[in-house]
């Protein structure tokens, strides 16, 4: 069943060359986009299915074997982002299409829209699947120029101020990442992540550090990581909310995922680790305490969504099964509710007008609907028990606890630090916009099925995590054990023979 | 190819010079900055290999082929260089005929945001009750 594991990026890139030509038929644009999402989604689970019974799935693309040709591989941890990320993109996509069509596309020109949008799902689904480090920088750059259209979509002024910031600091972290790919070939002779295993462990040690500092370097300023992250908060809010959601749920996860996938197959128990607790200690804290001084409801999120960032990198600094387990069953929640809450904050928006916490009140008695989909997962994000959040966060607890060391246990204090802010600033969002009494100048009116249908499925998907959590976990730890072993990967790759 | 001194001190002259472009405000300076940066990898990532012969199996002896893995590299992030510059180009024209100047402003929001901290004041928004206004 190899031949699936092109198809989430192939089908994609398919799909937005046919959208691109039926530019003045939306009708049979949104057909398109919505039957290849689904598809995605549905291919997508089986890999995980099979990645889970079978083992890895590898194809080498058009017959040449590794480590002359390309491989894309899909692991357990691949599988799993693939089918999280295929999900959330499917219900921004429909979400999408009912704010389309409520607003009468004034903002967001309909034919360019649909064929970015499936070109961003391919850069994210060929970044999981890659298995060399090129194919990894190429599905990066796929992902990144898709958003930067999307970003300044419309090309309005706020929008133009806000794209270029995104743009240059991107276009840098892409150099720095190119940069340290030439130097791993001169290094090694190879790209391949399976062949660098062996390579980059013969190489001496200061140089295998600075390979990983420049790697880390380039993923950190695309996963938002504290000193690398002031440019997320400055770019995203200015975005269509639907072109916000899919980014903060996705675009920073994929740089976490190349951490991960780096950090565990290429350079395990390097010195780097600690790097990786301290600067997630400062993101958290930082992050959230941005958060806080914020009085926009999007401008807010996105602080919390660097703030959990902070998270992610505990788990993965940690070095330790459960931590990285921790941190996979996180990443899978933080997708889901940072993208749920961005929608979230579209609808309330479209109800009240605007997301200037000033200019809003009395939300909970003008629109029910929408306050229960707002509450539900802020407290899920703050990690209110027995929501996913509470139980992502007690692991990582669990995992910090576990290691015993100082940092460990500063990041513990930090992290529960960091989860009561976090309450503190949504419960302020909700103080301010859902109770009070209603603005005068707010405007009336319904909101949209289209757009509250998939929001309530993403809020019911992330409620529903708590109710497979032992599941969902239970492929976490697996998928960490074979991270941690790494002679699985290698022998997927090449068959059990090394080169 | 082996490592000579007149290549690296090329790769060093273009980042300097791509960085200190790159640390200015107008987009069109940013932009010849990330060019010269994109060369300076470039040339970077062709160090990194083997130079010989054409790498065509019948024109010569394998061991004196060149590397051409490099090559194609280059190629292939000559191709993404040359996109962001039509659309960081794109982007500097509309700055200008939005604003009338490509320069990066800073975020309104954080300003705003700066200026209250310095006066040390809250944004006032936590006191104040729609309902008492009206």
């Amino acid at each position: 069943m190899t031949w699936l594991v092109p198809l989430p990026v192939v089908m994609p890139l398919f799909g937005a060359a046919l959208t691109l030509m039926m530019a003045r038929k939306p009708r049979a644009q949104r057909t398109v986009s919505l039957t290849v999402l689904t598809a995605t989604l549905l291919v997508s689970c089986a890999l995980l299915y099979l990645s889970t019974t079978e083992g890895a799935q590898v194809v080498a693309v058009g017959g040449w074997a590794a480590p002359l040709g390309i491989v894309l591989i899909a692991d357990q941890l691949a599988a799993l982002m693939l089918v999280v990320s295929a999900a959330v993109t499917l219900c921004v996509l429909v979400y999408s299409i009912g704010q389309g069509m409520a607003d009468g596309h004034e903002e967001t020109p309909l034919s360019v829209y649909h064929p970015t949008y499936l070109v961003l799902t391919a850069g994210v689904t060929n970044a999981f699947l890659a298995g060399d480090l090129f194919n990894l920088y190429v599905g990066f750059e796929i992902l990144l120029v898709a958003s930067y259209v999307l970003l300044t979509i419309g090309g309005t002024e706020n929008r133009i101020r806000a794209g270029s910031t995104y743009v240059v600091v991107s276009l840098l972290s892409s150099v720095i990442f190119l940069t340290a790919i030439g130097l791993i070939y001169a290094a090694t002779g190879t790209l391949n992540l399976a062949q660098l295993v062996d390579r980059l462990d013969a190489l001496p040690d200061g140089l295998r550090l600075i390979l990983q500092a420049m790697l880390l370097l380039a993923f950190g300023i695309k996963a938002a990581v504290f000193p690398l992250s002031s440019w997320l908060p400055d770019s995203y809010p200015t975005a269509p909310a639907p072109v916000t959601a899919v980014f903060a749920g996705l675009l920073t996860k994929v740089g976490v995922y190349a951490i991960i996938r780096t950090e565990t197959l290429l350079f395990p128990g390097g010195r780097a680790a600690v790097v990786l607790l301290v600067t997630g200690l400062l993101t958290m804290v930082v992050g959230i305490l941005g958060a806080v001084a914020q009085s926009d409801i999007k401008r807010l999120l996105s602080f919390t969504l660097v703030s959990h960032i902070g998270y992610l990198l505990f788990g993965v600094g940690l070095t330790t099964q459960l931590g990285l387990a921790s941190a996979i069953f996180y990443v899978v929640h933080h997708i889901t509710i940072q993208t749920t809450l961005f929608l979230a904050a579209g609808l309330i928006e479209k109800r009240g007008g605007s997301t200037a916490l000033d200019k809003l009140g009395g939300l909970a008695k003008l629109s029910p609907v929408l306050a229960v989909l707002f509450l539900v997962p802020a407290l899920n994000l703050a990690g209110i028990p027995p929501f996913s959040g509470f139980i992502g966060k007690l692991g990582l607890v669990q995992a910090g606890v576990a290691d015993g060391g100082v940092l460990a246990w500063l990041l513990v204090g930090g992290g529960i630090l960091t989860s009561l802010l976090t309450l503190y600033a949504v419960a302020r969002v909700w103080n301010l916009a859902f109770w009070r009494t209603p603005h005068k100048s707010m405007p009336t009116g319904r909101l949209p099925a289209l757009m509250v249908g998939p929001t309530l499925a993403l809020v019911l998907f992330g409620a529903g995590l708590t109710f497979v959590a032992g599941p969902l976990f239970d492929v976490g730890d697996q998928a960490a054990s074979t991270l941690m072993e790494r002679s699985g990967y290698v022998e997927a790759v090449f068959g059990g023979g090394t080169p | 190819m082996t490592p000579n001194l007149v290549y690296i001190v090329v790769i060093g002259v273009l980042f300097a010079a791509g960085v200190s472009m790159v640390l200015e405000r107008s987009l069109t300076r940013v932009l010849m900055g990330m060019i010269l940066l994109g060369n300076g990898v470039n040339l970077l990532i062709l160090l990194g290999g083997k130079a010989g012969t054409p790498p065509i199996v019948g024109l010569g002896p394998d061991e004196e082929m060149a590397d051409p893995l490099p090559q194609i590299m280059i190629l292939t992030a000559i191709v993404i260089t040359l996109g962001m510059t039509a659309f960081l180009l794109a982007l500097a024209y509309r700055s200008w005929a939005m604003s009338g100047h490509d320069e990066v402003q800073d975020d309104v929001e954080d300003r705003r945001i700066m200026q209250l901290a310095e006066r040390d004041q809250g944004s006032g928004i936590d006191d104040v009750d729609h309902g008492v206004n009206r």
